[in-house]
């Protein structure tokens, strides 16, 4: 037997109390640990951004097309060294939940523009000569098993052809790779130009344009050369840097940081007012216990120690197993979520925040109690009985 | 060190309350020598003073003024914790109600002033064994208290406080919520203590029969000791 023994029997003296406590932390936990790796999923797009890369859109919103004489006109702007013009296309596979993340470009210049993106050098060319081409990232390639060579429906849920049917005959020609592995690659790109061809309604029209400065100093002045070419005019432009954009599309999804902040919040401000109030009332009814610890001739510290410790041990069961827990459902939601978003989980700061998170809580809901005790005078518990 | 030569050396020791403004003189200017071996009974009418002398004994509580001396050394004047540690050496308290801790098993309470010691796990375990065997309670070693009865319990209360082997025992009332058999067994035990082992007994006691165990008693009356001899 040591203090250890004596901590986790105290903690559990009151079975149902001690589950109750650590069904509550271990909630909120769950909570933290569910909302960080979904923002995780939802920042990764911020991660691959580069900084001499701007985004044209329209002014309106990024679902509003540009005509397509824009593109040529960006590229005379002083200062812009690549123009890259890309529509969503909307597509899916099979299946309408089958969402598959597809873009139309101009092959030439998006793949200048991302020079992150890693090619078979055979590949590459295939992918830029043949009109019916698409370029696949590794992650929708293992997700759907295709392999170079294969032919494809991927049927739009926003356009349709002059056929009446909705499915663009695509061929795998090149399946591509992020250099670093931080950008996600679930996504294809098929040529613009069969998929303008095939359109029975919104030609010569594209989604946005991403620009390519020569210096990531002059993004200021680009972008506001860009912006006043096309003051005025019906579609008006705003040009923001890649990272911005990239930012202001998820939070379509809504404000994940602002939700993970006040929920964490509200848990973390509940759990510490349950569980500091039952562990200054677990210690109260120890009093006489406590008196006698220190008769036997423990000291204050080492009560105040023990106490604490027991804080501790309660906020770090609940912490972990919330934690693992949130960790695991991370897991599910990433697998079932794989084609919307990139494949997200807990990271290390994650795990760290959240133990620092279990240590504050530990010791804001034992410091009282464990002074409490402290302060037990051995007289005053024991005399009156 | 003989067996005469005092352990305990009160020196003009005064306890004082004061509640409001006014002020209860529970001891005023008390000396008392307590040779070492000695097992005295303290009597004396509820509220005397008698609890209060034993806390002044054990470093529980502290003098208003005057000094306790324990083996030449003064204890009333150290800090708390060096008292604590002081406790954990030299006394071993006894309690009217036991006072062991619920969750605990008897062998686990009995082990508790041990954690205070640099003792190893497997010389714990032998004090433990033996100090039980002592009380007679070698083959109640896993149940918790209340699966033992007050006696038992006792018993156990007194294995906790030879363990850690002090030189002396203080009792407030050992007996005092146990029925006449069960109490003459715990204060043989006490006498046992006493005449085999060497330890210096401290014992407040209401009961005149309880008392007879002693070698002397005490009587303690407005702050004052009368020593009664044994009937
Ligand atoms: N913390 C305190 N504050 C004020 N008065 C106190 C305090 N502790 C004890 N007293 C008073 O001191 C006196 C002696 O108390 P003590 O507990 O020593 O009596 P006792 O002889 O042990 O009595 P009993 O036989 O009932 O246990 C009592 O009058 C009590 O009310
Ligand atoms: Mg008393």
């Amino acid at each position: 037997m040591n203090d250890a023994t004596l901590i986790r029997k105290n903690l559990f003296r009151k079975r149902l109390r001690a589950i109750l406590l650590v069904v509550s932390i271990l909630i909120a936990f769950l909570i933290y640990g569910v909302l960080a790796a979904m923002q995780n999923a939802f920042s990764m797009g911020t991660v691959g951004a580069a900084q001499e890369r701007l985004v044209t859109v329209n002014r309106i919103n990024f679902t509003v097309a540009l005509p397509y004489a824009y593109w040529d006109r960006v590229r005379q702007v002083d200062g812009v060294d690549i123009v890259a013009p890309a529509s969503w296309f909307g597509g899916y596979f099979q299946e309408p939940q089958n969402f598959v993340q597809s873009f139309a470009v101009d092959p030439e210049s998006y793949i200048a523009a991302y020079p992150e993106l890693v090619f078979e050098a055979d590949e590459r060319a295939n992918f830029l000569e043949g009109r019916t081409c698409a370029a696949v990232g590794r992650a929708l390639a293992n997700q759907y098993e295709w392999t170079v060579g294969e032919r494809i429906p991927l049927m739009s849920n926003i356009w349709q052809r002059q056929d009446g049917t909705q499915a663009w005959e695509l061929d795998i020609c090149a399946i591509f790779d992020d250099a670093d592995g931080t950008y996600p690659t679930n996504y294809l790109m098929l040529h613009y130009e069969y998929f303008n061809e095939g359109l029975s309604f919104g030609r010569d029209s594209f989604h946005w344009m991403t620009v390519v400065t020569e210096d990531a100093s002059r993004n200021d002045q680009v972008s506001q050369a860009i912006d006043a070419l096309f003051a005025n005019s019906p579609a008006e432009t705003s040009t923001t840097t890649e990272a911005a954009f990239n930012e202001a599309f998820m939070e379509q999804f809504g404000n994940i940081g602002l939700i993970l902040t006040w929920v964490i919040g509200a848990a973390f401000a509940t759990i510490l007012m349950i569980v500091g109030t039952t562990m200054v009332m677990a210690v109260n009814e120890r009093t006489r216990e406590i008196a006698v610890l220190k008769t036997l001739g423990f000291t204050a510290p080492r009560i105040f120690r023990m106490v604490l410790g027991e804080a501790l041990l309660l906020s770090f069961i609940g912490g972990l197993i919330g934690l693992g827990l949130a960790a695991g459902a991370a897991t599910l939601a990433s697998g079932a979520m794989a084609g919307v978003l990139p494949p997200f989980g807990l990271s290390l700061t994650n795990t760290l925040t959240a133990v620092a998170f279990m240590l504050a809580l530990g010791l804001l809901t034992g410091v009282l109690p464990a002074w409490k005790a402290m302060q037990v005078r051995i007289a005053d518990a024991l005399g009156k009985i | 060190m003989t067996a005469t030569s005092p352990l305990y050396t009160l020196k003009s020791l005064s306890k004082r309350y004061t509640r409001g403004k006014e002020t209860v003189t529970i001891f005023d200017a008390l000396d008392m020598t307590i040779p070492a071996g000695d097992f005295i009974a303290i009597m004396g009418p509820s509220g005397s003073g008698k609890t209060t002398l034993l806390n002044l004994l054990g470093g529980i509580d502290r003098p208003s003024s005057g000094e306790v001396h324990f083996e030449g050394a003064r204890i009333d004047t150290l800090s708390q914790g060096r008292l604590a540690r002081w406790r954990a050496a030299h006394a071993g308290f006894i309690f009217q109600f036991y006072n062991l801790m619920p969750t605990l098993t008897a062998a686990q309470n009995v082990e508790l002033p041990l954690l205070l010691t640099r003792l190893s796990g497997s010389a714990r375990k032998q004090r433990v064994k033996t100090a039980l065997e002592i009380v007679g309670m070698g083959d109640r070693a896993r149940h918790r208290p209340g699966q033992l009865s007050g006696g038992q319990q006792q018993r156990v209360a007194i294995a906790r406080a030879i363990v850690a082997d002090p030189k002396v025992l203080l009792a407030d009332e050992p007996t005092g919520d146990l029925d006449r058999t069960t109490a003459d067994e715990i204060l043989q035990t006490l006498q046992l203590l006493n005449a085999e082992m060497g330890k210096t007994i401290i014992m407040v006691t209401h009961d005149p029969a309880a008392a007879s165990f002693a070698e002397r008693e005490l009587h303690l009356n407005k702050g004052r000791f009368e020593e009664r001899g044994k009937a």
